[in-house]
């Protein structure tokens, strides 16, 4: 399927769309612009979209309810969501209510490229899944995460340990989304990670840093300098071998509301 | 004058000594009844046996004439009724009343029945059954009456007229009556006496007690009244006066120790009531100020990316690009604040933050010819801290000593240095509250030690008194002494506002032996002293559990205009400027607050015209 435009930006501040479309223009992209989630839906009954970038607070519908409604009405363009109100919370309940990435504001061309790129990748990967399987899209194009994990979003994973400790890495289909990792930057152990804000880059062979949202807050007890050694590590097996950190969780119960498992992928 | 419980203990109290003293009436009327009655009794037999006496030798002699006239005589006196001598067979032979003589008595007359009652006459009986009370009439006086048997003896039987068989064992009886008027007058003046008593000890009493129970109980607890009143209408600094020892006393101190803990935590409510405020402003303020730095960092970002030829404009755009990235970190830093959101800590190398913020402001310093020194310590080590917070408080404190110099000075310094401390409590905690059990401060800014106010405490010993102000720094001793030098060791230690005796019972001070006092930190526990002057003796339990810590200290030092003692208490007070519209008075309280989340501290040292210095303490181990 061929979309007929590159990108939907939807914001009600003139001066973050026209950003937008500077920034994505220039990198050869088509932009079209929606003050309004009324007006970005007004737009997609026009118009496909390869992904769309919606702020959340909007005047009158605001981004999850917009969100909410692209579900509903399945529509499945991928969509990045933006914030003036930069918080953990909203970046979490952005990436639990569908969307597949979170970018706060202010962001630097850099940083809104690679989300874009990012995006972009994630829905040709996505078309790619269906057309090839028709019945069961999603199946071929990349490894979904074992059914006892928990995912953040489409991009990181935490599994739960015995000892009461979790293990959290980037999914398979993150690390399609980008060029090939050529570096892996970890923080030291001991620091805290807090849910949905970056806690590891990964650099792509494009020069892109992509930041990683942890699944989980708590303090880094373990790092896997394996995988910061040999980032290659990533692309044979995200799920064991490439695993990014062993944290130690200061509200499990509470993040995992705010994940979803892994076992509901597979049906 | 009376409210319901001085007037239920009142009337109370009056009845217990209504009781009381009618019990008391009752048996102490009695027992004088009886008391005075065997007096009466005693002296009528006394009379009767001296009547017996004086006679028997008439009778003896059978001197009839003479017996008659004796007993005539004699029954004559105002205090005796009557005399008459009755023979065995009942007839009146001799009598005070002459009119009387001749006839015979009735055996079951009131005089005879106690010897008489019996078949046979009984010939011996006690004085006390020989004695009657009687009244002629009913309405007359009452009278005592005393029988008294006269017996055979062998003068009698052996006398020359030999009148009596010496068979006979009583001759005859002699009976005696006295009034008894004057005696039931005295015994019921004693009882009218006893009831002007009973009500005069009623009445004064209850007066007594409804005076005492107003001024112990009723007065106190008005006044608790209506401290509750005042303090339900919001007064928290209403204060009741403390002047006594018992339990309404401790009630009140408790009253007011209760609205002093309130009126601090109104305080700190109010204090978190503007944080709050604060942070939903920062978040509003957050939202609207990314979307105008969206577009700043996006087109700066940008432009650094198209003009990579440029290498004149990169480094601009590299500038304009860093510090809108500070301002994203601000701005976030904000809304984690707003949020409470766990701060970014990490282990940090302070030395590090100091040189990124010291380059942040090095153009603005250098605008107003302010020289930046480091002084920066080696081997200062690192502490868990949130690294873009830490770099805040310093670009903060730099920008705010800049301002502090000005423009017009023609430059200035500040410097800033890191070391490492080990701090025993010892000698670097001021103690900066104390007070007495009753809560009154002890603190004195009159006497001040090494420019800190002093612990003023009343001493006493052998007829000098004065006050001694201790010095305020746990361990070190510079006290000054306001008592004579030959007081080596006070006898009494006292609040000077209360006379509230600070000195602890039962125990003496482990290095001299000497008594010892104690006064409250609020909320950090007890510092004792000891009494003697020499003895260098004091201990700070709860601070000493602590123990040694380790702490990286960092100065900020200017050579600005300095800040005015009246403003140094409230310059972390959230907004407070003295900046007027150049500031928001937030900064130095988010300082304040980041050090506070560090379990730091910070402390301002400054005086007008010789510049401010900034402390900041930051535990090594958190």
């Amino acid at each position: 399927m061929k979309a007929d435009r590159d990108i939907l930006v939807v914001d009600d501040e003139d001066v973050i769309t026209h950003a937008v479309v500077r920034v994505c223009e220039a990198e050869g992209l088509s932009v079209d612009v929606a003050a309004s989630a009324t007006d970005a839906t007004v737009r997609l009954a026009q118009r496909t979209y390869r992904l769309i970038i919606c702020d959340v607070m909007m005047a009158d519908v605001d981004g999850f309810e917009f969100l909410a409604d692209l579900v509903q009405r399945q529509i499945r363009t991928p969509v990045i969501m933006s914030t003036g109100m930069s918080t953990m919370e909203n970046a979490v309940k952005s990436l639990y209510s569908g969307a597949i990435d979170f970018i706060p504001k202010p962001f630097t061309a850099d940083e809104l490229l690679t989300a874009v790129r990012r995006g972009l990748m994630y829905a040709k990967l996505q078309d790619a899944a269906s057309s090839a399987s028709g019945a069961r899209p999603d199946s071929m194009a990349w490894v979904p995460c074992p059914a006892k994990y928990y995912r953040l979003g489409y991009a990181s994973w935490l599994a739960e340990e015995r000892a009461g400790t979790v293990v959290i890495g980037v999914s398979d289909l993150f690390v399609k989304t980008i060029d090939a990792p050529t570096g892996v930057s970890l923080v030291a152990v001991g620091e805290e990670l807090v849910q949905g804000s970056p806690c590891a880059t990964i650099t792509a062979r494009d020069g892109l840093d992509h930041g990683v949202l942890s699944p989980v807050s708590g303090r880094v007890v373990e790092a896997n300098g394996a995988v910061a050694a040999a980032p290659a590590a990533l692309e044979r097996d995200p799920y064991f071998e490439g695993w990014l950190y062993r944290v130690l969780p200061s509200e499990l119960q509470y993040d995992l509301k705010h994940l979803t498992s892994c076992s509901s992928d597979r049906m | 004058m009376f409210q319901k419980l001085g007037l239920k203990l009142t009337v109370a109290v009056g009845v217990i000594v209504l009781v009381t003293i009618s019990i008391f009436a009752y048996f102490n009327s009695r027992s004088d009844n009886q008391s005075l009655l065997a007096e009466v009794e005693r002296h009528a037999n006394q009379l009767s046996e001296a009547v017996k006496s004086s006679t028997e030798f008439d009778m003896l002699l059978n001197q009839r004439e003479r017996v008659r006239e004796t007993i005539m005589r004699m029954g004559t006196q105002s205090s005796i009724n009557r005399i008459r001598i009755m023979n065995k067979a009942g007839a009146i032979i001799y009598s005070s009343d002459t009119l009387e003589i001749g006839k015979m008595v009735d055996k079951n007359a009131e005089a005879c029945t106690m010897c008489h009652s019996a078949g046979q006459p009984l010939q011996r009986v006690d004085v006390k059954d020989r004695t009657r009370v009687f009244r002629v009439h009913p309405d007359s006086a009452r009278t005592l009456g005393i029988i008294n048997p006269i017996y055979n003896t062998r003068s009698c039987s052996e006398a020359a007229c030999h009148a009596h068989p010496s068979s006979q064992v009583v001759l005859g009886v002699l009976d005696v009556t006295l009034p008894l008027a004057e005696v039931d007058k005295d015994i019921r003046r004693g009882q009218v006496e006893v009831v002007i008593f009973a009500i005069g000890a009623i009445v004064a009493l209850s007066l007594i007690i409804g005076l005492l129970v107003s001024r112990w109980v009723t007065r106190p607890v008005r006044a608790l009244v209506a401290a509750t009143r005042h303090v339900a209408g919001g007064d928290l600094n209403y204060v009741i006066p403390e002047t006594r020892n018992d339990e309404l006393g401790m009630l009140a101190r408790s009253f007011n120790n209760m609205t002093h803990k309130l009126g601090e935590a109104r305080l700190q409510l109010f204090q978190s009531d503007k944080l709050a405020s604060l942070g939903r402003l920062a978040a509003g303020v957050a939202h609207e100020i990314n979307n105008p730095l969206t577009g700043v960092l996006t087109y700066s970002s940008f432009l650094l990316k198209r003009t990579k030829d440029q290498p004149e404009m990169q480094e601009d755009l590299k500038v304009i690009v860093r510090e809108t990235i500070r301002c994203r970190e601000i701005v976030k830093s904000l809304l984690d604040f707003a949020r409470q959101s766990v701060p970014k800590k990490s282990q940090a190398d302070v030395n590090d933050i100091i040189s990124r913020a010291a380059a942040v402001v090095e153009n603005q310093l250098a605008i107003n010819h302010v020289k930046l020194v480091k002084d920066l310590g080696e081997s200062v080590p690192t502490i868990t801290v949130d690294a873009n917070q830490m770099q805040q408080v310093f670009i903060n404190l730099f920008v705010n000593a800049s301002d502090a110099i000005g423009p017009d000075a023609g430059g200035g310094t500040i410097t800033v240095t890191t070391a490492r401390l080990t701090l025993s409590p010892l000698g670097i905690t001021q103690i900066k509250q104390a007070q007495c059990p009753k809560r009154h401060s002890l603190m004195n800014g009159e006497v001040r030690i090494d420019g800190k106010p002093s612990i003023r405490i009343k001493a006493r010993a052998s007829g000098s008194e004065g006050f001694i102000y201790r010095d305020p720094m746990y361990g070190k001793t510079r006290h000054q002494f306001g008592i004579a030098p030959e007081v080596t060791t006070a006898a009494q230690v006292t609040c000077p506002d209360c006379s509230a005796s600070l000195l602890v019972e039962g125990v003496t001070c482990p290095d001299c032996g000497s008594a010892i006092f104690a006064f409250e930190v609020p909320t950090k526990g007890m510092v004792e002293g000891c009494t003697s002057r020499e003895c260098t003796w004091q201990r700070w339990a709860e601070l000493d559990r602590l123990g040694d810590r380790e702490f990286v200290e960092m100065r900020i030092r200017d050579t600005g205009c300095g800040i005015s003692s009246d403003e140094i208490s409230r310059i972390f007070e959230p907004f407070y400027s003295t900046k007027g519209q150049k500031g928001t008075g937030l900064g130095l309280a988010v300082i304040w607050g980041i050090i506070d989340n560090h379990n730091g501290t910070i402390t301002v040292e400054s005086a007008v015209g010789a510049g401010t210095t900034f402390v900041i303490r930051i535990p090594v181990e958190p």
